[in-house]
């Protein structure tokens, strides 16, 4: 039995203390937006928040995560797809399978969040994500948009 | 609608049969699933809702490449519709048999998805038109050749009306279908042809998007496999004592004789136990197989003396014979991975009366007859629903192995659905492998520096002796020679060489291979185009001057040739220690051509600044989207060449997950630049004719910088330095 805060809601789950948080939050939570794509945070397909700081929760066990640690997924980010990153993915036409871009997604919101005018390097030095579509020079595009949107 | 979203793309038998409403796909018509009343069938491809909505029908499957928008606007094209009230929804396979497969083929492979589809996709558009123009027309009593269509509108000028699609869809489902329509004139197009967003997009950026392997069903459990790892090997026994005992278990099962499932609560539970359970292997015949036993089997048929020829001209060996110079080389090119992001996967549910499948498939017609086979019960008693795929690149299309797998282990526990799951180890170990081969060039030169002779000499293994042995010509491997051929509207040679043999000694490992985004073509442009520089390089003749003088008649090679050329500005300086080579392919029916630009530093780290490419595909359907699959397939093709190598060791692939097979990520993708130049003559391929174009334009770039040519895929580690 664990209590965790994800998208600011406390729930209880029951499950093996070695159970990653990726699939406490598919499993258990029944949120499917974040994905399993390597099981050992290689590709990044699971990145979720966790106080803010992109998390690959495949390799998170439960019993890492506290009560009082605010976990928000893709569900999460924003009501209505509205986050600045949603909108700049949407206009720059991102996805292509878009199996990844909810990890690329979150990935990029902690960037922005803590880096508020990335350069190129810092996107490339923390964008570290795998898509197979070839989908980044979009997402770096689409990155450097939100960001001078949220700037204002 | 429940925790399930699947009315996203419309899915509504998907979403039906998930409620527990419909059976799914039972030979129930579409238009009758979409529990709004009955909504007009105009035909097989569009369906019209009394407010208008227009719902396409599409047999090929979208995974990421944008065939789905593409052809929706093809059929929006022609019947002048409003396209912001389309919407498009797939057809089960079931349906499709039902139907006498009205939809035509579903497989979406070898880049077919729009040109082979376009012809019946636009006459079902046209037809549609015409029959809803009539029913106005006999409404209003006029002629329907005075009627116009706008966005959806008919009106008739004479009499001042106008109505709308919706409201004469259900007079037009009753009409006769014209036999003959007219389609329109591409030049003459307003939705198709333009660069419009992609469908569908909003799901992928707020975590709704329903892939198959996030399909859930009431009381459905989960299972985790694990089949031997050797090729030809077996499974002698295994112990489940312990992982029987762990939480969540339900049932183990050995299924096809090798494999063994575990069925839990949750995947994590199944994947856990799984891994608690001991397995003795016999490794069978292939048990000492390693990369360098497979390298040395190819390596003999570098010289063999019998081979298949794939094309043929003059007489190479006599050209050889008599050269002024005369040039060697052999080139590599290694196992391959598909990696989808998205791992093999599917749900099934069985019964002894009827078999139900929900999973992504690049072929879900083949998903549906290996469900028949593996369930034991007819086509009509089955339906497989077509999931969104995260990932296809042909693994999704070589092989429904997880289909098969999943229908066996739902059948040891009939009416419970169970969503089979591969981890990332099980995936990466029962791939449908790019095929490894080798090819020995040798050129020969006359005193001019023109090639009057080639020989290609091909040595390795062919896909479809193993995966579709019926399409083998007399044993040849026709696909071996992809991009290499002397005619044909599918990839010809574009240079003219008076002397020419390219043979295929066939050398097949026991390896499992597939069709990989390319094909063969990735490794024939390598092979060739490298080549070629180097050829240039040993004539002293500029390499765009040396492909020129051979391609007089192949205009629509050279044009997209020139095009990259003169963008990139070749045979001008290039920016301080940037370096530039070239490449020219056939491929799926386009025309594509790269530039590349490069810098190597002191410490030999490879920076690629830009690639220029362009593509003649005939009609370009959707423009932003033919640039979206040339920035990916170079993403894709670009691995290959710079780090990702699949290796045997003791009968069994090596690399099981990311860390050791690495992935092209955003640091290493270089800039991009495309130009889309269509002739409007013919239809081709897009999804995958740019990715063989980067990797020889790059590796021809590196020889510029360093004097160095690699011959062996990937660049991996080997020094980059300057010589």
């Amino acid at each position: 039995m664990a209590k965790i805060n994800v998208n600011g809601r406390v729930v209880d789950v029951t499950v093996e203390p070695d159970t990653p948080l990726l699939w406490v939050i598919r499993e258990q939570i029944g949120l499917t937006g974040t994905k399993y794509g390597c099981g050992v945070a290689q590709c990044g397909s699971c990145t979720v928040h966790v106080d803010g700081v992109a998390t690959r929760s495949c390799s998170l066990p439960i019993s890492a995560v506290t009560e009082a640690q605010k976990i928000v997924t893709i569900e999460g980010l924003s009501p209505n797809s509205s986050h600045a990153l949603q909108k700049a993915w949407l206009a720059n036409d991102v996805p292509q399978c878009g199996y990844c871009q909810s990890g690329q997604i979150m990935a990029a919101a902690a960037l922005i969040s803590q880096t508020p005018n990335p350069t190129d390097a810092d996107i490339e030095r923390e964008m570290t994500n795998i898509c197979r579509c070839g989908t980044y020079n979009r997402i770096k595009t689409a990155i450097k948009q939100a960001a001078s949107a949220s700037r204002g | 609608m429940n925790a399930i979203d699947l009315s996203r793309r419309n899915f509504l038998v998907g979403a039906g049969a998930a409620t527990g409403g419909l059976s799914l796909g039972f030979h129930v018509t579409l238009g009758e699933a979409t529990g709004q009343g009955v909504s007009p069938e105009v035909n097989a491809w569009v369906v019209i809702r009394p407010d208008d909505k227009i719902v396409v029908r599409v047999g090929r499957q979208e995974m990421g490449q944008g065939t789905l928008t593409g052809l929706a606007q093809l059929v929006a094209e022609e019947l002048d519709a409003d396209w912001s009230m389309v919407e498009t929804e797939y057809p089960t396979p079931g349906q499709n048999v039902a139907r006498k497969r009205v939809w035509g083929d579903f497989a979406t492979s070898g880049s077919r998805g729009i040109r082979n589809s376009q012809d019946a996709m636009r006459k079902g558009g046209a037809t549609a038109r015409a029959m809803l123009v009539q029913a106005a027309a006999n409404d209003w009593k006029v002629a329907a050749s005075e009627c116009t269509v706008d966005k959806g509108v008919i009106s008739h000028k004479g009499s001042n009306r106008s109505t709308t699609f919706g409201k004469v869809a259900q007079a037009a489902a009753k009409l006769e279908a014209p036999a003959d329509v007219k389609l329109k004139d591409p030049k003459d197009w307003k939705i198709a042809g333009k660069p419009l967003l992609r469908l569908y997009q909003d799901g992928k950026v707020n975590g709704a998007q329903v892939y198959s392997i996030d399909f859930k069903i009431d009381g459905m459990l989960n299972a985790a496999i694990r089949d031997c790892p050797y090729w030809g090997g077996s499974l002698k026994s295994f112990d489940a004592a312990a992982a029987e005992k762990m939480p969540g278990v339900k049932k183990i099962v050995r299924i096809d004789k090798n494999a063994v499932a575990v069925i839990a609560d949750t995947w994590w539970r199944a994947k856990t136990a799984l891994e608690a359970v001991k397995f003795d292997y016999d490794p069978g015949p292939h048990g000492k197989l390693d990369t360098a036993g497979i390298n040395a089997m190819l390596d003999e048929g570098l010289s063999a003396k019998e081979a298949f020829v794939g094309n043929q001209a003059g007489d190479v060996e006599k050209a050889i014979a008599g050269a002024a110079k005369k040039i060697e080389a052999t080139y590599a090119f290694p196992y391959q991975h598909h990696a989808t992001m998205e791992t093999m996967n599917a749900t099934a549910r069985w019964t002894a009366d009827k078999c139900e499948v929900w999973t992504s498939s690049q072929n879900a017609e083949a998903a549906l007859a290996t469900a028949s086979q593996a369930a034991g019960l007819p086509l009509d008693k089955c339906d497989v629903v077509r999931m969104d795929l995260g990932g296809g690149f042909g693994r999704r299309a070589t092989s429904q192995d997880y289909v098969r797998q999943a229908v066996l282990i739902a059948k040891e526990m009939p009416g419970t659905p169970i969503k089979l799951i591969w981890s990332r180890e099980e995936d990466m170990l029962h791939g449908c492998y790019h095929p490894t081969t080798k090819c020995k060039l040798t050129g020969a030169l006359d005193k001019d520096g023109n090639l009057v002779g080639l020989h290609m000499r091909i040595s390795g293994q062919s896909i479809l002796a193993t995966i579709r042995p019926e399409a083998l010509d007399k044993g040849r491997d026709m696909a071996t020679f992809q991009g290499l051929n002397a005619g044909g509207a599918e990839g010809r040679l574009g240079y003219t060489i008076p002397n020419l043999l390219v043979d295929h000694a066939m050398r097949n490992p026991p390896v499992r291979p597939g069709f990989w985004r390319g094909v063969n073509n990735n490794q024939n442009a390598i092979y060739l185009e490298c080549f070629v520089d180097e050829l240039a390089h040993a004539a002293g003749v500029d390499p765009l001057e040396f492909r020129r003088r051979m391609m007089k008649e192949h205009p629509k090679h050279l044009a997209v040739l020139n095009a990259v050329a003169e963008k990139a500005g070749w045979g001008k300086p290039a920016a301080a220690g940037v370096y530039r080579g070239l490449c020219q392919h056939m491929g799926y029916g386009s025309y594509v051509a790269a530039c590349a630009e490069i810098s190597i530093n002191e410490q030999g780290t490879l920076k690629i600044h830009r690639i220029i490419a362009a593509t003649n595909c005939g009609h370009a359907v959707n423009p932003a989207q033919i640039e979206r699959q040339i920035e990916g397939s170079f993403a894709y093709g670009l691995g290959p060449l710079l780090m990702q190598e699949i290796t045997v060791k003791d009968g069994k692939v090596v690399e099981e997950n990311f860390d050791t097979y690495p992935i092209l990520r955003m640091a290493e993708m270089p800039s991009v630049e495309s130009i889309i130049a269509p002739t409007n003559d013919f239809w081709g391929g897009v999804g995958e004719p740019t990715i063989f174009a980067a990797a020889p334009a790059v590796l021809n770039a590196i020889f510029a910088a360093t004097g160095k040519r690699i011959r062996t895929l990937p660049i991996g580690s080997q020094d980059l330095r300057r010589a």
